[in-house]
């Protein structure tokens, strides 16, 4: 399972943000919104200076790039809990790699967190 | 006969002003005191009933407490913040776009490269590592 945090902050903001939280998961810098464009979430002339942003969004993708669940909130506050987000990667199975494909799925325990 | 200060004016509006400031300072931090702001509008609504009865009291009593002015006053100031809060929590939060054409469920996400914190250069499908990891993509609105 990987983690991947995307934002229009330049890479500098994003080092020195992973520093101060002790994030280690990678932050990727969109600086021109491009990708955030593609995946329909441009929030325009909410940045500094009437520039694009991303409204927040989630999604959970399955080994293949496929989308499994997504969320897009309705209030930038409200943001998908890191608890439930859990559950339904045990209940979508994504933490386990498909490494033998006709095997049943879940089959391997996998530690919470892993 | 000296009219006794009324206390419950002052400590009511002093609760009103902590709503908002504890929400910044505390309350933001968690999903549960942030998706609903339940704490700060209980704190809230404990201010301005201090208020409304500070206020009752210099009316009915005026020859014993102050506050005949200053409780209207302050209750309108207190139902103000309470207002503008309100608006910000309720309204401006909610005041994002329609994510036209964002992926969704089933459909497969679109590949992309983008620089790392360092620099490098990271696609997805790199780390998706050809088929053995799944992913949670986490798109927010930066720090700037």
């Amino acid at each position: 399972m990987r983690i991947i945090a995307i934002s229009v902050d330049p890479p500098e903001t994003n080092r020195e943000l992973c520093r101060a939280q002790g994030y280690t998961f990678p932050f990727l810098s969109d600086t021109n919104a491009a990708v955030i464009r593609r995946y329909g979430l441009a929030h325009e002339n909410a940045g500094p200076g009437g520039s694009v942003i991303s409204r927040p969004a989630e999604f959970l993708l399955d080994a293949t790039g496929t989308v499994r669940w997504v969320n897009l909130t309705d209030s930038f506050t409200v943001r998908a809990r890191p608890e439930d987000v859990l559950k339904l990667v045990d209940t979508l199975k994504l933490a386990t790699p498909p490494a033998n494909p006709g095997a049943p799925t879940g089959a391997v325990a996998v530690p919470p967190g892993s | 006969m000296k009219r006794r200060w009324n206390i419950q004016i002052w400590l009511g509006f002093l609760i009103v002003l902590a709503a908002p400031v504890t929400y910044v300072a505390i309350f933001i931090r968690y999903p549960v005191t942030r998706d609903f702001p339940w704490a700060t509008l209980l704190i809230f609504a404990l201010g301005l009933a201090l208020i409304a009865r500070g206020l009752v009291r210099a009316r009915r009593e005026p020859a014993l407490y102050r506050g005949r002015i200053a409780a209207p006053v302050i209750m309108t100031l207190g139902i103000a913040i309470l207002a503008f809060f309100s608006y910000n929590i309720f309204i401006v939060t909610r005041q994002l776009p329609a994510s036209k054409g964002a992926p969704q469920v089933g459909q497969k996400a679109p590949d992309f490269t983008l620089p790392d914190k360092d620099g490098n250069q990271v696609s997805l499908s790199s780390l998706l590592g050809s088929g053995t990891n799944s992913a949670l993509l986490i798109f927010y609105r930066g720090y700037w």
